[in-house]
């Protein structure tokens, strides 16, 4: 078990590196960041010495390797645009970011298992099939197109929700959350349904799949034979054992909702992580974007690890790489 | 930590804010946040701007765009022609109440040109300068030099005490990877005082009560509420949420302006839109390069139907232009601005005569984040250059790709807008653009062209102090760059802000700058 720990730790570290060097590598064709931060009357002497000053005239290789080498004890550098420590500027962000993908994923699994459930049990009835058709809807729209479409019914015909922002916000300790003001809650509203939209689908198709399995088996048909009413059999007994699935795959997808809030973020101008990345990007702000990406693809190295851990634990073979290389082979 | 401590004060506010929501509060719906909260920290207009309204300069606009004294009452040329001897405002405080002196100036005078300062260039003549008494000081130049209170008007004042009880007497250094407390904390002179700030969600300003001037406006403070997404940022005007926005979006207009609470203000940029040519031996492609002749940079200009470009790319909103800087420009004439004949054939006929070889191909470089509409108009005029038989080839991409592009001449013709900010003179663009490219000047003379007789003019206006004499040395120099079509100049672009009807008054100014200390709110 020792040396799968290590082995894994391992492989999460070169992932890390692999994801730094490719962002560097991408640097290069972002532009030069030097244009964004001077004014019109800079000279060409000035422009060139705030080159100097900020490393850029070093290869990408000195860069990556300076990087790694700050990055490795916690140092991240300071923002080309918002002259921050750029780890206190992804601290301040990450709570947004945060409690907006768990709305989402809440929302997702609240309107998910019982849709799932319902299209499952009802199988061929028109709101099972009306549901599937709307479900893929769901899945293809664009989440800025869902987004804009809130926007527009629920703030500006309506007047019910803002349209853009987080609302007040409360701070714990360094983490601000915005659950528990009233026009904080209002905020979550809109961009939490706009980033569940796809979830919800996945997670309703995902029990109907299930459920349509476990519909079929024995101990369901013999506690339908002993006349437990049927919603006590769906609801309890049939689903209770769905569940497993969905629980891992929405865990899994947390690193997936943190990477794509961007776009949602964009939208309705969530202070979040996403948005910072995204004016990084527009600013050429490289010490930002690489330490997002770094950030981002460590929580999906983590959770992917936890996921082997679990699974090795559970499952013993898995431990033996050779084995399972074999067993592949054959 | 200074950070959370400002957040604590945000959350507090708010509350404070809701409790009080009858008042004044103007809530301005900008198109992107300001970089910082200091000025001197990052190169950028729009930051400069609103924090115009914490911090003054020694002389500010007016609301015709004309200097007025501001922090200075009075200023004088000293005999050797190259010491300004200013008169300082009695009386003002700051935001802390700390004292208004001459050392304030000096201290801020010495940080925007410190070395690690993105803004230097915004006072290039600037030398020393000196503590007379509490109340006057004198800056030295590096020469006779008439522009300085132009520059003035953007150069912020901060507090002596203030910077030095925090260590911000120099300005950020990314490169030395230190922060600075001018990013998080302000303290001016101005109208308006900063109360919090939270990077892109909101930065929160109340009204200055101990203000030396008398207010014009009305605000008990206003929220800049940055919204990126212009489709967001139009629905938080429509239900309301936002009561003012500087960037209302071309294609939504009609739309805004049919909806029954707000309002349009619809006017045109300073900003001249241009075509610049490249006067390299050759062109990107490694071709000979024609561009070089004037007979091929008119029979070009020829071919450009500006008057197809003005109706359909800019919906009529812009302003064709003759001259390559705005009427409303010191330097500007009329006869500047004679338009050109749209003649295709006759451009056509120009081109065999010099000699440009049918289907020439070159690179016309535009961006993408750039000027109003730039994609489409570069389009437009792409295809019409195919029209006179030559093959442009478009390249569209973002500022911070295309700008290498730019001074490192690997590319040709390119698009430039130029509003001759900050210093709203002619000499601006004469200066960076039209200039040869040498020391200070020329910075933004991509094309690589020199006209020494020009030099002549635009060094000579940039030492005479007579206004008068300045001004006829500048129409002089712009008379040249008209007649070798050095840039051809397009149109001015349009602007468009839009108000909600709580808003009563918003001046629209041409360089696209508000200013709320003369809004008024129902």
């Amino acid at each position: 078990m020792l040396a799968f720990l290590i082995k894994r730790t391992a492989n999460a570290i070169f992932v890390m590196l692999a994801v730094a060097f490719l962002a560097f590598v991408i640097f290069r064709f972002f532009g030069d960041p030097v244009e964004m931060m001077v004014n019109e009357q800079a000279t060409q002497a000035d422009r060139a010495e705030l080159r100097e000053r900020l490393g850029l005239n070093d290869g990408f290789l000195t860069q990556y390797a300076r990087f790694v080498t700050n990055a490795a004890q916690g140092d991240f550098g300071i923002s080309y645009r918002n002259q921050q420590d750029v780890m206190v500027l992804l601290k301040e962000r990450f709570p947004a970011t945060f409690e907006l993908v768990l709305v989402a994923t809440v929302i997702s699994l609240v309107v998910g298992i019982p849709l799932g459930v319902v299209t499952a049990v009802h199988r061929n009835s028109r709101l099972a099939n009306m549901l599937q058709i709307s479900s893929i809807i769901g899945i293809s729209l664009p989440s800025f197109v869902v987004g804009i479409m809130l926007i527009l019914l629920f703030s500006v015909s309506l007047g019910w929700l803002p349209a853009f922002g987080r609302g007040d916000t409360v701070n714990i300790g360094w983490w601000s959350t915005g659950l528990l003001t009233p026009s904080g809650r209002m905020a979550l509203i809109l961009p939490g349904i706009a980033l569940s939209i796809f979830q919800i689908t996945m997670v309703m198709r995902l029990v109907r799949a299930e459920m349509l399995e476990t519909l079929r088996t024995d101990y369901v048909k013999f506690a339908r034979a002993r006349g437990i009413p049927a919603a006590r059999v769906h609801w309890r007994h049939a689903l209770r054992n769905c569940l497993m699935p969905v629980i891992t795959l929405t865990g899994m997808q947390i690193g997936n909702l943190i990477a794509f809030a961007l776009v949602t973020e964009t939208v309705f101008q969530w202070p979040g992580m996403g948005m910072l990345f995204i004016q990084a990007v527009t600013f050429v702000d490289i010490p930002v974007m690489a330490a997002y990406l770094m950030l981002v693809s460590l929580i999906f190295v983590v959770l992917n690890t936890i996921v082997d851990f679990t699974y090795a634990w559970v499952d013993p073979r898995l431990r033996d790489d050779t084995a399972r290389a074999g067993g592949a082979n054959g | 930590m200074n950070l959370r401590k400002i957040l604590f004060a945000s959350a507090a506010l708010a509350a404070l804010a809701g409790a009080a929501h009858a008042e004044n509060l103007l809530k301005w719906g900008a198109n992107r946040d300001i970089g910082s909260l200091d000025p001197y920290s990052y190169g950028d207009s729009f930051t400069i701007n609103v924090l115009n309204h914490v911090y003054e300069g020694l002389v500010r606009y007016n609301r015709d765009l004309k200097i007025e004294p501001a922090l200075a009452t009075s200023w004088e040329i000293l005999d050797d022609k190259i010491t300004w001897r200013f008169k300082l405002r009695e009386g003002v405080k700051f935001h802390n109440g700390n004292p208004f002196t001459a050392d304030d100036v000096v201290a801020s005078l010495t940080r925007v040109s410190d070395p690690a300062s993105p803004l230097k260039g915004n006072l290039p003549a600037y030398v020393s300068s000196k503590v007379v008494d509490d109340h006057t000081v004198d800056i030295t130049l590096n020469g006779t030099y008439p522009l300085l209170l132009n520059d003035l008007t953007n150069i912020h004042i901060f507090d002596k005490e203030w910077m030095t009880e925090h260590d911000a007497l120099k300005p950020t250094d990314i490169g030395a990877n230190v922060e600075g407390y001018a990013t998080y904390n302000a303290n001016g002179t101005g109208p308006f005082s900063v109360v919090s700030r939270q990077p892109d969600a909101k930065t929160v300003f109340a009204r200055n009560p101990d203000w030396w001037d008398t207010p014009q406006h009305n605000l008990d403070g206003f929220e800049l509420l940055p919204v990126n997404s212009a489709a967001t940022r139009v629905a938080a005007l429509l239900s309301g949420e936002i009561s003012f926005t500087n960037d209302a979006p071309v294609q939504d207009l009609p739309r805004l302006e049919a909806a029954p609470n707000v309002n349009v203000l619809e006017g045109v940029d300073l900003r001249t839109v241009m075509v610049g040519f490249p006067f390299r031996d050759k062109l990107s492609t490694g071709a000979d390069n024609p561009f070089g002749n004037v007979k091929v940079r008119e029979a070009l200009y020829k071919a450009i139907d500006l008057e197809l470009i003005h109706k359909k790319v800019m919906r009529g909103k812009s302003r064709i232009a003759g001259a390559t800087v705005a009427p409303a420009i010191p330097g500007y004439v009329p006869e500047l601005d004679e338009l050109p004949k749209y003649d295709p054939e006759a451009a056509k006929a120009m081109l065999a005569e010099a000699g440009v070889p049918e289907g020439l191909e070159f690179e016309l470089n535009c961006l993408s984040d750039g000027l109003v509409n730039e994609e489409q108009f570069c389009q437009a005029i792409a295809s019409m250059w195919a029209r006179i038989g030559l093959k442009p080839k478009l390249d569209v991409a973002p500022r911070a790709v295309q700008t290498p592009k730019r001074t490192g001449g690997t590319t040709d013709i390119y698009i430039l807008g130029w509003a001759t900010l900050p210093m709203l003179d002619a000499y601006s663009p004469l200066l960076q653009i039209f200039h040869t490219k040498e020391g200070n000047s020329g910075v933004f003379n991509w094309g690589g062209w020199s006209f020494p007789e020009l030099d002549k003019l635009v060094q000579a206006a940039g030492s005479e102090l007579d206004t008068a004499k300045r001004l006829a040395l500048e129409t002089e120099a712009l008379g040249i760059v008209k007649k070798e079509h050095i840039m051809v100049p397009l149109h001015q672009q349009p602007m468009a802000w839009a108000v909600t009807d709580a808003v009563s008054e918003m001046p629209l100014f041409p360089d696209n700058k508000p200013r709320l200390w003369f809004a008024r709110m129902k």
